[in-house]
């Protein structure tokens, strides 16, 4: 059976439909959400797309965390539903307390586009298991407000119990404590990350890499929640 | 209608790179004596009927939960327009 991957679509999502393709190429049905619904229509794993919801007015993410769906999405993710956070979504799963910490503005306050090398640190959560736990890859990070920020205790708890999914690698591009790009939370159904991984998953349109736009590292992620999918039943 | 003001702070012991920005456009300027300039975030609510004890722990519930996160922020100050503060 196809595996139907929501992507929840917020006023001022701008990655949704690019995350929608994602799924789509990697042989998964993506299924459209909406923020102001309380259904999540039995999807298997859900997206939290990347945008300006809300303008980010309050915080970066916070109003889309107390939207109606995000009631559902708190309840999925407490049960082991994969749930993947990019960029804004990571600004709201954090908002909505399912990882640690904050995001703010960057540090040089400016926004930022760039193509990211990053570690993968942890390659046994449901959205990094076909990575290799050290591997380097590259995939496009923009941002404004993507300063990992927490305290000291919960940066050491973060470290010890290896929640941190992916460390910025070369260049900090942003602040982040401890260059942390992405956490996973315990269960490691839950992933948020500042950069893109849906912006690499076809050759011709990913980072540039050993070739012109042949970057295709983010579909890994993609590939590794199906797998997570076919183990949990 | 009475109005209810909250003021948010980032953190003290956190980067604001707000305030930082605006401090260097200080010292660009010759105003170079004002030091650490932080940005925070004044939100004025205005309440439909009086301020009772409800409504003030209602708005510190607002203030603390939903205005503020305190992973990076602190609520400095709640005042309730009827002359304390809390």
């Amino acid at each position: 059976m196809t595996a139907r991957v929501g992507v929840i679509t917020f006023p001022g999502s701008l990655d949704d439909r690019d995350a929608a393709r994602a799924i789509r190429l990697v042989g998964a049905e993506p299924v459209a959400l909406w923020h102001g619904d309380h259904d999540l229509q039995g999807v298997d794993a859900v997206v939290l797309p990347g945008g300006f919801s809300y303008g980010d007015y309050l915080r970066a993410g916070a109003i889309a965390a107390f939207s109606p769906i995000m009631r559902e999405v708190v309840d999925a993710a407490n049960s082991g539903t994969p749930v993947l956070g990019i960029c804004n979504g990571f600004q709201m799963l954090v908002e909505a307390h399912l990882l640690p910490g904050g995001l703010i503005r960057n540090a040089h306050q400016q926004f930022i586009r760039r193509d990211q090398k990053l570690i993968v640190e942890n390659a046994e959560t449901a959205w990094t298991a076909e990575f290799t736990a050290g591997e380097e890859i590259v995939i496009p990070l923009k941002n404004a407000d993507g300063g990992y920020i927490a305290d000291e205790e919960t940066l050491k708890r973060l470290e010890g119990e290896g929640l941190v999914a992916f460390r910025y690698a070369g260049v900090n591009p942003n602040g982040s404590q401890r260059d942390i790009a992405g956490l996973t939370n315990e269960r490691g159904n839950v992933v948020g990350l500042m950069p893109h991984p849906e912006h690499a998953v076809e050759p011709g349109f990913g980072p540039d890499t050993h070739r012109v736009r042949s970057g295709v590292d983010g579909r890994r992620v993609f590939t590794s929640m199906l797998n997570s999918l076919v183990a949990r039943v | 209608m009475p109005t209810i003001v909250v003021n948010v702070m980032p953190k003290a012991e956190l980067l604001d790179p707000q305030g930082k920005a605006t401090t260097g456009a200080l010292d660009r300027l010759g105003h170079g004596k004002f030091r650490n300039v932080r940005i925070g975030k004044r939100f004025e609510l205005e309440v439909d009927g009086p301020i009772t004890d409800e409504v003030k722990a209602e708005a510190r519930e607002i203030a603390e939960q939903i205005l503020s996160n305190s992973v990076i922020e602190d609520v400095v100050d709640i005042d309730f327009a009827d002359g304390g503060a809390a």
